[in-house]
């Protein structure tokens, strides 16, 4: 079973005070541990079981504004002695930072409430092994279907993160995920896609047969797909992509891009970046949710932010180093987002299908075809052609390109937000954007 | 070496106790042993921002019986710990009857020397090379706005001990340096990126002040930039520099290759054997045995020996890429080819350098054949999707090609393309077969590791080119 929190804490305390000892005039350690059981299936038979234990322990240490950081995987007391020597050693000769420092000490979390992230039912495999033989039950229902992988994932983990401001804290959270990843095949073509569904409670867990028969029939729509000519029209994403949009204005509104001069959305605070009717939020004490933290991976509170208010941006997502290096405070972000999401649109998805004669519906990109210096963006595709409202046929090999700074401006959402990941999107229409196929 | 139960309350003997037992009946398996100890030092907005160090130690503890593999790993090597992966492991093979046990062939090759190529620099050195490039490049050119430039090193040992006791190891240095610039003209902001490494010191790279070369590349891509164009959308002819851009064979094409899609009939290539799957003139394998190179291995993560495997042969499907489980359950062998980011994860097929062979035209000849058409010099990412085929990657370098001459540089240009009809459409393969610079990371399954690619000049009849200009 995963390490409770004592030992987790005893590990923390002794590399804190011996760092002291060995000259450090500040330290910040995190130790966790995370026990993983994972049983997949294909085509009906079990195909792999996984167990993984794994421990870990990372250590910076700063000497005035000089830093350095560890990390290993072994906590024998020997090893962390050793360690921590060569990290002491090494932050001596690491040259000074004037912005380096741990946070200050009054935006460190002091209440830590009970965001209710951890489920200690305990699956074994015997069960998972059922669940995932009605998944694939399900999933098989169709000829068309020609092979079918799933798999079960229980996870338990717990940390403890302490520095020499004070700060000591931690918390278990658990995460269940079962996926369906289904080929379908006809005279044309051989298709693939997928569903998922991940919970931090058991009982939260989507239903076997609704998840293996989504993955069916999402990969035999796919089937016999068309190439379309060149042109400019407009887009609509799917949730599962439009996420991945969010993701990248997140991105570009990290304090490390902005500090860097890397980013398209640099001295953006305070400007219409969207259109009129987007707003953003990143709430990160949401109960029971995949983003959700009680304090930022240094220890400093994290409040919800609206990052985004009637398309206009607000706030950066500000960790201690870049924040000194900005002249801003930190606002708990160190790590990224918590539960970052678009707020509903007001049209419904019927509508926003119906909003052009003519539409590309996304349901999958590929490539890395992101850049947030400039914010290019140009990737694979995979969907379906829309007309007057309607799904007609499936569309592959092509790209679609365009720049966010165009993007966002022409952004329109639908109602229909869910909280299925730690970033969710409504399904989101982008008008402008350019295709490449024939 | 790594004396893995040194520090353990487990012996060695103890350890092939516990494996014997647990894999007898099994079809194989074994137990795989890693200590790594890796370092990176950051320089970034004119400061070093990061130096840091780790060590990781853990087992892999695997039995298969028919198709069904059972992975158990911990960081504690311990007799508790053992016996807890070795229950574990029974516990998902109810009922083993195996019979395979293939021998692992021997082999006296190393294609790289036992060194720490950590130990080998100072810590003071290195800061002060990077701290040379960040001046360097920023006194070089007043467009350059910002200078990323890191050390990444890593040695890895490792140790894989079968049923009865057999027992084999390497180890395995790895480095790269690598170097990013930001330049700004005008309002516009582009960057540029290079890097070079492989399995040996640093020095092997960077001596002589051959830290520049890599500066002045990133610095050159990253100013091409600033003067390119929107790119063309549409299908058109693409000619492909030699080296680094045979990541196109890497994702088009060598992955569908892999033993595991085919066994399992997921990858488009899977009733090709033998068939003429890519124009004459195109040989494509993978090696990895080149002495040093960042995909080579002397032997793979079960112990195999690696080797060139050729793949396709003057257009006709030869070969899989094949680790034991998959090369058992299509009835071949293993080309040696089985890999894992680190004792974390399972075994599965994968590349390790993979090469197009040199043909006989020149690039010019090339860029004289395209009336339209695209000049690709260097990629950023690729991916693809097995079953259908698709596949993309993204143009860092690329130029325009108008009536035969190379034109305006193009930016954030995506090609798209299909796997298993791509090589029938290179229409010409050049003399200029070049390896790439030691910079690649495959991903799969969730499992990163390092790889080589190489190709001379292509010229590529038809591709779609997803720019923004209609």
């Amino acid at each position: 079973m995963v390490k409770e929190q004592e030992f987790l804490e005893k590990k923390a305390s002794y590399c804190l005070s011996l760092a002291k000892k060995l000259g450090a005039t500040g330290t910040s350690v995190v130790v966790k541990n995370s026990v993983s059981e994972t049983v997949n299936f294909r085509n009906k038979k079990l195909d792999e079981s996984n167990r993984s234990d794994d421990l870990g322990i990372s250590i910076t240490t700063y000497i005035g504004k000089k830093k350095s950081s560890i990390s290993s995987s072994n906590l024998l007391t020997d090893n962390l002695n050793v360690l921590i020597e060569k990290c002491v050693e090494t932050t001596k000769n690491t040259p000074e930072d004037e912005f380096n420092s741990l946070p200050d000490r009054d935006l460190l979390a002091k209440e830590v409430k009970d965001l209710d992230l951890y489920d200690d039912t305990h699956i074994e495999n015997d069960q998972k092994i059922n669940y995932l033989k009605k998944l694939e039950d399900a999933a098989s229902h169709d000829k068309k279907i020609v092979n079918t992988e799933s798999s079960f994932t229980q996870n338990k983990s717990n940390f403890v993160l302490a520095n020499t401001e004070g700060f000591s804290d931690g918390y278990k959270t658990s995460s269940f995920t079962a996926s369906s990843v289904t080929v379908a095949k006809d005279e044309k073509s051989m298709e693939r896609d997928y569903e998922y569904s991940n919970k931090c409670f058991l009982k939260d867990l989507d239903d076997a047969d609704k998840l293996g028969k989504l993955a069916a029939d999402q990969t035999i729509r796919k089937l016999s797909p068309q190439k379309i000519g060149s042109e400019k029209i407009a887009i609509i994403f799917d949730k599962r992509i439009a996420k991945g949009i969010l993701s990248t204005f997140a991105s570009a509104i990290s304090s490390s891009a902005v500090s860097r001069g890397t980013s398209f959305l640099k001295d953006k605070v305070n400007q219409k970046i969207f259109s009129d009717k987007i707003n953003v939020f990143d709430k990160p004490d949401m109960l029971k949710a995949l983003g959700s933290r009680n304090f930022d991976s240094e220890g400093v509170k994290t409040d919800t932010l609206k990052l985004v208010d009637q398309g206009i941006l607000k706030n950066y997502l500000i960790d201690t180093y870049n924040g000194k290096k900005l002249n801003l405070k930190s606002n708990g972000r160190c790590g990224g987002t918590s539960n970052l999401y678009f707020e509903n649109g007001d049209i419904n998805f019927k509508d926003l299908l119906n909003s052009n004669s003519k539409s590309l519906y996304i349901t999958e990109t590929i490539g890395h075809g992101t850049n947030i210096v400039t914010g290019d963006y140009s990737v694979g595709a995979t969907g379906f052609l829309v007309e007057n409202g309607e799904f007609k046929y499936p569309i592959n090999e092509i790209t679609i390109a365009g720049n966010f700074k165009d993007m966002f401006q022409n952004i329109t959402l639908a109602n229909d937000l869910e909280f299925k990941y730690a970033t969710n999107s409504p399904t989101m229409l982008i008008e402008g954007m350019v295709v490449a196929g024939k | 070496m790594s004396n893995f139960f040194e520090k353990s309350d487990l012996s060695r003997k103890e350890a092939e106790g516990i494996i014997s037992d647990t894999l007898r009946k099994c079809d194989d398996g074994e137990l795989y042993l890693e200590n790594s100890k890796s370092e990176s030092i950051l320089l970034d907005d004119n400061k070093i921002k990061n130096s840091s160090y780790n060590s990781d130690l853990g087992f892999g503890f695997r039995a298969i019986s028919d198709e069904v593999v059972a992975y158990s790993h911990s960081n504690e090597i311990s007799k508790n710990s053992l016996k807890k992966s070795s229950e574990n492991l029974k516990s998902t093979l109810k009922s083993v009857k195996g019979t395979y046990n293939h021998k692992i062939p021997k082999s006296n090759k190393k294609y790289y020397d036992n060194i720490n190529p950590i130990e080998q620099k100072s810590l003071n050195e290195k800061i002060k090379i990077l701290n040379d490039v960040n001046d360097y490049l920023r006194s070089k050119d007043d467009k350059v706005k910002q200078v990323t430039a890191n050390f990444l090193g890593e040695q890895k040992s490792v140790e894989i001990i079968r049923s009865g006791g057999e027992t084999l190891s390497d180890v395995r240095p790895l480095v790269r340096f690598n170097v990013s610039v930001m330049v700004e003209k005008d309002g516009r902001k582009e960057t540029g990126v290079y890097g070079v490494g492989g399995r040996q010191s640093y020095d092997s790279y960077l001596k002589d002040e051959n830290w520049k070369s890599v500066c002045d590349e990133a610095l050159r891509i990253a100013s091409v930039n600033l003067e390119s164009k929107p790119a063309p959308a549409g299908e058109m002819k693409v000619v492909l520099g030699p080296g680094w851009p045979a990541i196109l064979i890497h994702e088009a094409v060598g992955h569908g290759l892999e033993g595991d899609f085919n066994r399992k009939k997921t990858s488009a290539f899977h009733n090709l054997m033998g068939q003429k799957v890519a124009s004459e003139g195109v040989t494509i394998i993978d090696d990895g045995t080149i002495g040093k190179r960042r995909g080579s291995l002397t032997i793979d993560d079960e112990g195999t020996p690696t080797e060139k495997t050729v793949l396709i042969e003057n257009g006709i499907l030869k070969n899989f890429m094949q680790d034991r489980l998959n090369a058992r359950l299509m009835k071949t062998r293993s080309t040696g080819s089985g890999r894992r980011e680190n004792y974390r994860h399972i075994v599965l097929p994968r590349m390790r350098n993979t090469m197009m062979l040199s043909g006989k035209q020149t690039q010019e000849e090339m860029i004289k054949a395209v009336d339209k058409g695209i000049f690709a010099v260097s990629f950023g990412g690729g991916q693809v999707d097995i079953t259908s085929g698709k596949f993309v990657f993204n143009c860092t370098e690329a130029y325009e090609i108008v009536n035969g001459k190379i034109g305006s540089p193009i930016k954030g240009a995506t090609l798209i393309g299909d796997g298993p009809s791509i090589l029938k459409e290179v229409s010409m393969v050049g003399n200029d077969m070049m390896m790439d610079p030691g910079i690649g990371t495959c991903g799969k399954a969730g499992q990163g590791v390092p790889v080589g690619v190489a190709q001379p000049s292509i010229l590529i009849n038809r591709m779609t080119v997803g720019g923004t200009k209609l």
